[in-house]
């Protein structure tokens, strides 16, 4: 013990500490180093969200100021873009077109995710929940336009026998796929929020009788509930955002929906499907740009308000 | 489970012969976790209307025999409970209706669990669960019940706040106040007064001392003299045994069968 505490002292007193204080040896420079270039990837996703923000709004924004009367823009149902003598931009059928689609997809997503994730969460116990959580992931990692492949290809003729209608790409048909494709990553949310509900909670409603399912009803999903929704609303912007499969199965035509088996067409699936033809610079094209600023905003704040709710919890 | 003729041997030879009415009875119980025994070969009766103190140190299986009594080991995985528990003179392994088990036997755990509701929610929820949805009877009961756990006063005017957000010692009562709610036959606590300071301790156990001429209660505790203060027969649990079972001031003053038993509550070792 002793000697020990000498020699710390030997070294308090040591007239290189002073040396030791003003040099910078490697690890310094590594550590510095690590932290600006972390520092540079953390810092990009903020530069690119402005980034495109920025390009999108510079192509767009000359239109908006300019010639975009917003009353037939967000008003009016005619969408005729191609038009040489009297173009028509107004993107109300577009926005139905999107809108309807969007809430079928979330009828059809928002039961079954909740019902997949309570049986992954509450009910599958360890290898059954392993496997599902894994497929689930799986699911979510589908691209699009396989989606959209399924609706076109499969989808579209059930329908038509089905429901005998000429035309099977139709809001129904959109909307059950946007669901299946929105349902695995909610599931995903959904079941994160049930897994962070402590377990004490179940076990003292479980001790006073409740049954299973009341346990799940009274207090995990009403614990749960921010996540839920945040998890529903990532759907939604998921739903919004989706242009692959909406295009190929929604039938692209302008047309504000009276029935689940009209054709619609998508605000996304527009700007996919006509970018490539409008001359660059040109009217349509910054028209596309302005629906591009729109998507963009709704986006975000669907997006934030997701965030927002999601936080709640951890604060509650 | 046992055959019905070795549960009459080991209610001859072990449960007491006493003619008190018994509400719970437990013959040679054993529970196993996996391959670990956690208690063994446990006998013993608990009487109408006493309170029932079981002391012993940690892993001596005491909180094993709770989750035991209110069917809980269907919950946890690995857990494997053989012997007899009669609730009441019934078999509570042969019930077709475990809920129904679990509403008469109230719970009290270690850590305080405040559900993430409404102080008034916490303790209406189990009168919702048995179907009574009136805003006037759930009024009573919930000022009852608060009342009873010693929290109404400090409560009263925030029945609306979340449960989870009071503080330790309020949680642990209004988990006793939802214990009582569902007006229990049986109240179980298991070391109520770990997360809970002095005061609260002894004004629960003051309210517990009440509760008394309604209610059995099992006290689990690892504080020997809250057995002494409150129990009226204490049983000492050692590693998955049994040891002793007495009346709680004999365990401390007068005759007992174990040496072990008296040096643990002499704090010689534990």
């Amino acid at each position: 013990m002793g000697t020990t505490t000498q020699a710390l002292r030997n070294r308090a007193t040591d007239a290189r500490m002073a040396e030791d204080f003003d040099r910078r040896d490697p690890d310094w420079y590594v550590d510095k180093l690590l932290a600006g270039i972390v520092f540079v990837c953390g810092i990009s996703a903020i530069l690119f969200v402005l980034g495109i923000f920025f390009f999108v709004t510079k192509e767009g924004i000359g239109f908006v100021f300019e010639k975009m009367d917003f009353r037939e823009f967000f008003l009016t149902p005619y969408w005729s873009p191609s038009d040489a003598e009297d173009p028509e931009y107004g993107i109300l059928a577009l926005m139905a077109g999107t809108a309807s689609v969007t809430g079928l997809a979330m009828l059809v997503a928002v039961p079954f995710s909740l019902g997949a994730a309570i049986f992954i969460a509450e009910f599958a116990s360890g290898k059954t929940r392993e496997v599902l959580k894994v497929l689930v992931e799986l699911l979510a990692a589908i691209p699009s336009v396989v989606w959209g492949f399924i609706g076109l290809v499969i989808m579209n003729p059930l329908l038509i026998k089905w429901f005998d209608i000429p035309v099977g790409l139709c809001v129904l048909n959109a909307g059950i796929i946007l669901g299946l494709m929105a349902a695995p990553i909610m599931t995903s949310i959904a079941e994160d929020a049930l897994k962070a509900v402590p377990d004490r909670y179940r076990e003292a409603a479980e001790a006073m009788g409740a049954t299973r399912w009341q346990v799940i009803y009274k207090v995990v999903l009403p614990a749960a509930k921010n996540g839920l929704l945040g998890g529903v609303l990532l759907g939604v912007g998921r739903g919004f955002g989706e242009t692959m499969a909406v295009l190929m199965a929604t039938g692209h035509a302008v047309n504000i929906p009276d029935s689940i088996f009209d054709s619609v067409r998508a605000l996304t699936a527009t700007i996919a499907a006509e970018l490539g033809e409008a001359v660059v610079g040109g009217e349509h094209y910054q028209v596309l740009f302005t629906i591009g600023i729109f998507l963009f905003l709704v986006t975000f704040i669907i997006n934030l308000s997701a965030d927002l709710i999601v936080r709640g919890i951890r604060k509650g | 489970m046992v055959s019905s003729s070795a549960a009459a041997v080991a209610s001859d030879s072990a449960a007491p012969a006493d003619n008190f009415p018994h509400k719970l009875e437990i013959r040679n119980l054993t529970i196993r976790y996996g391959n670990a025994v956690a208690l063994r070969g446990v006998n013993l009766a608990v009487r109408e209307h006493e309170i029932f103190g079981i002391i012993g140190p940690a892993n001596a299986g005491k909180t094993s025999l709770l989750k035991a009594i209110n069917r809980m080991d269907v919950f946890t995985s690995g857990m494997k409970v053989d012997g007899e528990i009669r609730f009441n003179g019934r078999d509570t392994s042969r019930l077709k209706n475990i809920y129904a088990l679990r509403s008469r036997i109230g719970v009290v755990f270690p850590l305080p669990v405040g559900l993430p509701m409404t102080v008034y929610d916490n303790v209406a929820l189990s009168p919702r669960l048995r179907g009574i949805n009136n805003k006037a009877d759930l009024d009573v009961i919930v000022q009852r019940c608060l009342t009873r756990a010693a929290l109404w006063d400090e409560v009263k005017d925030r029945l609306q706040a979340l449960g989870s957000l009071l503080s330790g010692g309020q949680q642990q009562r209004l988990t006793i106040a939802r214990a009582l709610s569902q007006e229990p036959d049986l109240l179980m606590l298991d070391e109520f007064s770990i997360a809970v300071d002095p005061v609260t301790t002894m004004r629960i156990e003051d309210v517990l001392k009440e509760l008394r001429q309604e209610v059995t209660i099992l006290l689990v505790t690892n504080l020997v003299q809250q057995a002494r203060r409150l129990a009226d027969r204490t049983a000492f649990f050692l590693n998955g045994e049994c040891v002793e079972v007495g009346v709680t001031e004999d365990l401390f003053t007068g005759e007992v069968k174990d040496q072990r038993t008296r040096d643990y509550v002499e704090g010689r070792f534990g």
